[in-house]
């Protein structure tokens, strides 16, 4: 039987070989559970062999449960009736095997009823739900919303809404979007007053929010009426009464099993979470990264299925008497999308890993403040890191994820194009990826900073160090010396603009590097992690060199046009 | 309400993923070229116990007879939801066909003393005999309910259920003490939970059932002398079945005939299909 974690030789590789013992250290606090929880790891190894059940158990359930219902739920969708939302037949069936299995709390300690793992681990998850149904993963990917609760929330908080979650009792939703505060968040302007009785009580409304008929939702409002901009933002945590009316859902181009839904807070009681006016500014900024990586995880789900369809079709369908993975096109495209799902993987896992060690680290200073400097100073650099690395992986999957379900429909031909195969919903889930959570060009404005400032080179050089195979590791110097001569250029220059209008390719320019670091360092463990390494870099190689002839080109047609050509 | 259910499963060679091993030459079944698997119908048992357990409360006895490599089935239950699981392992067990094995079972039983309702699956994929469940039953001198579909309501003292007949399906009322065999067609079972599965991981980690015994609170064994079962009544001696002689069938298709997929097509198939008794 078919099992998505077991079939993913890939993720294996990633658990077998990539060492997170130092995270789950952390994680585990010594592994001071053991006495208290039978579910708990006694070590690294035991934790590890825990990660494996777990994701074995919810491979199972992608592949048997969850997959084989995709194309109806994509068929049939969630539903408004009225008033209420109604999740699909086979969305609910998904949701009643996850609340079985136990893995709706997934990094929430177990004090809670959660799992306590790393995200490391849960975007692996995310991962197969993914390929199994992308738009599930709108629903089991919410458990940013109780991880934020546990972030940032009282103790009582903590107490009173961790363990619904992690049961399965409560689903949630995070409210950020309103219809004239998109990517601009600071002009959310929904109102929180706070009552007599010492309750805040919401009015306005939010649109785009994914599950909003959710039971728990976290709602950035405005508490501070004559505050304008982000430090007037709040963030509250809303209980599904009464008083909320949800006034539609979106009819979108794809993951139709997710309920995108316009809500209109009526005088909706809810408690503040966190300080005032540190909504957006902390908050909201924690919230949408931690949603950034499941959403890079979610892209590469898509990519994997997307790639499996394709290349079984390929295997199979012949024309002019030979199968068509035969013909240099064809064959091409499979491999380019096998390595850049395996490369996005990878810096997910890197991504993930980096987040990890940041929030345990964070725990730790928050907890106990000893060991105050060494462990600051660690903290400070992963959060530099994290920060920089999420929108890095968004953009590089979310586009990989693009590029691969638009290809999948070309190896696939005419038929790809009809509903009697998969790849057409699999290249309408993937469009939004690119969009959601901060579309790829406001996660280049989230990424070029750390790209600027120089983070990425002393990430490049710790990365170095791990390559021993040596020409990849000159291709890797080559990258890195390509970036840098195209930083020195543009810093020079003094030319907002200019630099503004390179920073995607920029912000390309690093993620490659980092990239082609981590492959190449992975080459030395297995042959076909050489092959995939020197298939990548040959590719951004060339492409590297023709953005820095771009870009050290300093012509500038695109901007000194604009206006006479778009008026 | 709080019911005593007791769950028989049996752990069977994956016959529905059967690859070039799966027979020896002699056309016996090659135990270790096929995965071992839970029979699928005994989930289905055991997913009807969950049920009521989740609704009306109790608790769920699982057994099986078999090797020590049983253990997996009997964890796979625990860590669905089952609170405690027997393992009828011996020697003196080898070979028993339906009689000696529902003997066997029986004898576990009546060791358990307390059950409300006992669960099996309809039958085993391995050999389809549909017999283990009904044979209990009778050793038990309580009433069964084979063929279960669906339970339609549960009491203290009663129990309804909806069972397939040849040419539909009929509701009956029985009394408790009872034995359900299920149909694959009640339910869909659940995944197991993770937090069991880590918490119970330690229970496949060696296969000696000596060490089994050090977590007997959870999954215990027993042997024939636990259950006071008289060896001759047991395994090969107590069976009374013989294997007389194994035949390789080979089904094969003599004639052929291509059927339009026209409704057309249809009818005319269903028409020969009918004529000739087929269905």
């Amino acid at each position: 039987m078919s099992n998505f974690f077991k079939d993913n030789e890939d993720i294996l590789f990633l658990l077998d070989n990539i060492d997170i013992s130092r995270l789950i250290l952390l994680k585990e606090k010594n592994f001071e559970d053991k006495s208290t929880y039978d579910y708990a790891p006694k070590d690294v190894k035991d934790a590890i062999s825990n990660y494996k059940l777990t994701l074995d158990i919810l491979g199972d359930i992608c592949a048997q449960t969850i997959a084989p219902y995709a194309r109806e739920v994509d068929i049939q969708g969630a539903r408004f009736i009225d008033g209420k939302v109604e999740y699909a037949d086979g969305t609910k069936e998904a949701l009643k095997r996850l609340k079985q299995a136990e893995v709706l709390g997934f990094t929430i300690p177990r004090r809670y009823g959660g799992l306590n793992f790393p995200k490391t681990i849960y975007s692996l998850a995310i991962e197969m739900v993914s390929r199994a149904d992308a738009s599930l993963m709108n629903l089991f990917g919410l458990q940013e919303i109780s991880d934020t609760i546990y972030r940032f929330g009282t103790q009582e908080q903590r107490d009173r809404y961790l363990p619904g979650f992690c049961s399965g009792e409560f689903s949630g939703a995070m409210a950020l979007t309103e219809p004239d505060a998109g990517s601009d968040l600071q002009a959310v302007a929904l109102k929180a007053k706070e009552g007599e009785d010492g309750i805040w009580y919401l009015d306005g409304v939010k649109r785009f929010i994914t599950n909003g008929c959710g039971d728990i939702i976290l709602v950035l409002a405005r508490s501070e009426e004559n505050i304008k901009g982000a430090r007037g933002l709040s963030l509250f945590i809303y209980k599904r009464d009464e008083t909320l009316k949800i006034r539609r859902i979106e009819e979108k181009l794809g993951i139709h099993g997710s309920p995108t839904c316009e809500i209109h807070f009526n005088n909706s009681p809810s408690e503040l979470l966190g300080q005032r006016k540190m909504g957006l500014v902390k908050y909201t900024f924690s919230l949408m990264n931690g949603a950034r990586l499941a959403v890079a995880a979610q892209a590469i789900g898509i990519a994997e299925a997307a790639y499996r369809a394709s290349l079984e079709y390929a295997k199979t369908r012949s024309q002019f008497g030979v199968p068509i993975i035969k013909f240099p096109p064809i064959y091409e495209f499979l491999l380019n999308m096998r390595v850049d799902i395996e490369a996005g993987r990878r810096l997910v896992y890197l991504t993930s890993n980096m987040v990890d060690l940041k929030e345990s680290l964070e725990e730790m200073i928050n907890t106990n403040g000893s060991d105050a400097r060494q462990i600051k100073g660690e903290y400070k650099k992963y959060s530099r890191l994290a920060a920089l690395l999420t929108p890095m992986s968004k953009i590089f999957t979310t586009e990989m994820a693009n590029r691969v379900s638009y290809n999948a429909i070309q190896v696939h031909g005419g038929v790809g194009y009809t509903k009697d195969f998969e790849v057409e919903r699999y290249y309408r889930d993937a469009r939004i990826t690119n969009i959601y959570e901060g579309t790829t060009q406001l996660q280049v404005n989230a990424a070029i900073g750390g790209v600027i400032t120089g983070v990425i080179f002393n990430l490049l050089s710790e990365l170095e160090s791990n390559i021993k195979l040596k020409p990849l590791l000159e291709g890797v110097r080559y990258l890195r010396d390509s970036l840098d001569e195209c930083l020195v250029h543009i810093k020079g220059l003094e030319n907002t603009e200019y630099q503004q209008f390179h920073s995607r390719r920029l912000v390309e320019m690093a993620t490659w590097a980092v990239v082609s670091c981590l492959l190449s360092s992975d080459a030395s463990i297995s042959k076909k992690k050489q092959q995939v390494a020197e298939i990548f870099m040959q590719r951004v190689i060339s492409k590297s060199d023709e953005y820095k002839k771009y870009i050290l080109s300093d012509s500038q047609p695109i901007i000194i046009y604009k206006d006479d050509l778009l008026g | 309400m709080n019911f005593n259910m007791v769950v028989l499963v049996k752990q069977v060679p994956d016959t529905s993923n059967v690859g070039e091993n799966a027979m020896k030459p002699d056309g016996t079944v090659n135990r270790e070229a096929l995965p071992a698997i839970i029979n699928p119908e005994d989930l289905c048992a055991l997913e009807e116990a969950l049920k009521i357990k989740e609704e009306l409360g109790g608790n769920i006895t699982v057994v099986s007879m078999g090797p020590p490599k049983a253990k997996e089935a009997l964890t796979h239950c625990l860590c669905m939801g089952a609170d405690k699981a027997i393992l009828l392992s011996d020697r003196k067990f080898a070979g028993s066909d339906t009689l000696a094995t529902s003997y066997i079972l029986k004898k576990a039983i009546d060791k358990i003393k307390s059950f409300d309702i006992i669960f099996c699956g309809r039958q085993a994929i391995d050999g389809d005999t549909a017999q283990v469940g009904p044979q209990v039953a009778e050793k038990l001198k309580i009433n069964q309910l084979t063929y279960v579909l669906k339970i339609i309501e549960i009491t203290k003292n009663s129990i309804i259920v909806k069972r397939q007949i040849s040419d539909g399906y009929e509701i009956v009322r029985s009394n408790l003490p009872v034995l359900l065999t299920i149909t694959r067609e009640a339910n869909t079972p659940r995944p197991p939970s993770v937090k069991k599965s880590m918490a119970y991981k330690y229970l496949t980690d060696q296969i000696a059932i000596e060490d089994l015994k050090l977590s007997k609170d959870i999954l215990c064994t027993w042997d024939h002398r636990d259950i006071g079962a008289k060896v001759e009544l047991c395994g090969l001696k107590g069976s009374a079945t013989r294997v007389k002689k194994i035949e390789n069938v080979v089904l094969k298709a003599f004639e052929k005939e291509d059927i339009e997929p026209t409704p057309q097509g249809i009818s005319s198939l269903l028409g020969k299909l009918i004529q000739e008794h087929i269905i």
